[in-house]
């Protein structure tokens, strides 16, 4: 149990998630404790059985039921929280097209775990990046600080009147979920103060005046406009991201960032542009390259929905090459990330390079030498020309990366 | 530049035939011969699309812009009084 409100402590990505949804006074959890699913939700069950979180826990039959009691949880006016991973995630693909086209701000912690087969529940970001056109918020996150930061600004950006969607935060599996870390822990009265208690004001289930929701339309009614309006929602989150982070760090002290956040890259020529927890080790990767008078930065994708187009072009028109690391997949496409910044800069007048590597699937550990090696090796290609394939797979095994050469160097 | 956002929401309020008379569908209508016909009301309580209700006479009536025609009615009832006739 944790009390230490006010004070540091040390804890997991987990217990950091579970303390966010504590802090932010949810009133209803829905979860399913089968793996993949982590410890979030023992946390919360723990919580609210000792007395310390006021909430209703509905324990569900599945993460499809999970969510689907959120939803309705959230339509009849309670701030909701819950917590999936991988295959899980993939079990409520259904429901979560319907939090957001009800335009409910449920909120869940998504621990990425890759997607089997074969089972493995290490880290890579398959699982969230599938779910990317379901009208959720979805934000990745670099430390358990974050995790917990992040959490609490959300539900301030979900519940806003002009943004009224789900939110998930991605929290890369096992580095942050079940890592111990040093976390700020703020007081309950200090998050009361930024977050006020959550009131519907579109709609709200109430039996005394029925109203039914998610009914039929036909063509010509208003299905086509509803789409519309979750992306102009989107496009308007973008901004209240902003107006939240900014607004959190006057009152804690601590800014993580926006949609992106920038690292040593106003002067830089080369822009090293990822997420999650590759973006701390290419913090790390940068300095020690800058060291070495290499003239690079780092670009951290917070926010992949709503994608910062417009910071991606700003903050990257006129560097000479980016290179863009995924650890997700869209087979023979190339990484989710690297292919939306490679369509974002298409137009831009004196845009960069853009180098796309796919890697660290299934848990495969990435370090500051892998940044630096994939760096370099974009560098490498940008002042030699050689730029033939849309994406490029790093590390590999050498017999399948010498597969991959050949394919290469045919092509 | 602020963006004038509109949310819209999926929501509606239950109303008799907001998406149409589902009678249409039907291919056989029910008759109820009001002379067999013992007020049993077992074809009220089977009726899945809860369109039989008591009419004037006492009898019960048949609401035929949303009655489908399944013919549950002319089974269940005991005394055969009604019958599914071809529209």
């Amino acid at each position: 149990m944790n009390m230490a409100e006010g004070e540091w402590d040390i804890i997991t990505g987990n217990h950091a998630a579970a303390l966010a949804a504590k802090l932010a006074r949810v009133g209803v959890v829905a979860a399913y404790p089968i793996t993949p699913q982590t410890t979030v939700v023992e946390y919360l069950a723990s919580f609210v059985e000792s007395g310390y979180m006021n909430a209703e826990y509905i324990r569900v039959e599945s993460e499809h039921s999970a969510m689907a009691a959120v939803i309705g949880a959230a339509a009849a006016g309670a701030r909701t929280f819950t917590a999936t991973s991988s295959q899980g995630l993939l079990y409520m693909a259904e429901v979560l097209h319907w939090a957001a086209g009800s335009r409910t701000p449920v909120g869940m912690a998504v621990i990425n775990r890759s997607v089997g087969p074969p089972w493995n529940i290490h880290v890579d970001h398959q699982d969230t990046m599938s779910q990317r056109d379901t009208g959720w918020l979805q934000l990745y996150v670099s430390s358990n600080q974050e995790v917990l930061d992040t959490i609490i600004m959300m539900y301030k950006v979900a519940e806003h009147p002009e943004v009224m969607l789900p939110f998930m935060v991605c929290l890369d599996a096992f580095v942050l979920s079940h890592t111990f870390m040093p976390v700020n822990v703020p007081k309950q009265e200090e998050v009361d103060d930024f977050l006020p208690p959550y009131r519907p004001r579109h709609w709200m289930l109430d039996p005394s005046d029925p109203i039914s929701f998610g009914n039929l339309v036909f063509p010509d009614d208003e299905y086509q406009e509803m789409r519309w309006s979750i992306d102009l929602s989107m496009r308007r989150a973008l901004e209240v991201i902003e107006e939240v982070a900014e607004e959190f760090s006057e009152k804690f002290g601590r800014y993580h960032g926006g949609a992106i956040m920038k690292y040593r890259i106003s002067d830089a020529d080369y822009v090293i542009l990822t997420s999650a927890t590759l973006a701390s080790e290419a913090e790390v990767a940068v300095d020690m390259m800058r060291d070495e008078g290499l003239s690079i930065g780092l670009l951290k994708l917070r926010s992949f929905r709503p994608f910062p187009h417009h910071s991606i072009r700003e903050n990257l028109q006129g560097k000479k090459g980016v290179i863009v690391i995924d650890r997700s997949i869209s087979f023979s496409s190339g990484g989710p990330i690297g292919t939306e910044v490679r369509s974002s800069l298409y137009d831009v007048s004196g845009a960069p390079a853009v180098v796309n590597y796919i890697t660290g699937l299934g848990g495969r550990d990435i370090t500051y030498n892998d940044v630096i090696a994939m760096s370099k090796d974009a560098i490498s290609r940008i002042s030699t020309g050689r730029l033939r394939k849309p994406y490029y797979w790093h590390k590999l095994k050498q017999d399948y990366q010498r597969i991959e050469l050949a394919e290469e160097v045919v092509s | 530049m602020e963006l004038e956002v509109l949310i819209l929401i999926p929501v509606s309020k239950p109303r008799r035939g907001a998406t149409g008379e589902t009678g249409l569908w039907r291919v056989e209508r029910p008759i109820i011969d009001e002379g067999k016909c013992i007020k049993c009301w077992i074809c009220w309580l089977y009726c899945p699309e809860e369109v039989i209700s008591e009419g004037q006479s006492g009898f019960p009536v048949i609401d035929l812009s949303f009655c489908k025609g399944c013919g549950v009615c002319a089974n269940v009832c005991p005394a055969k009084a009604i019958k599914m006739v071809r529209e």
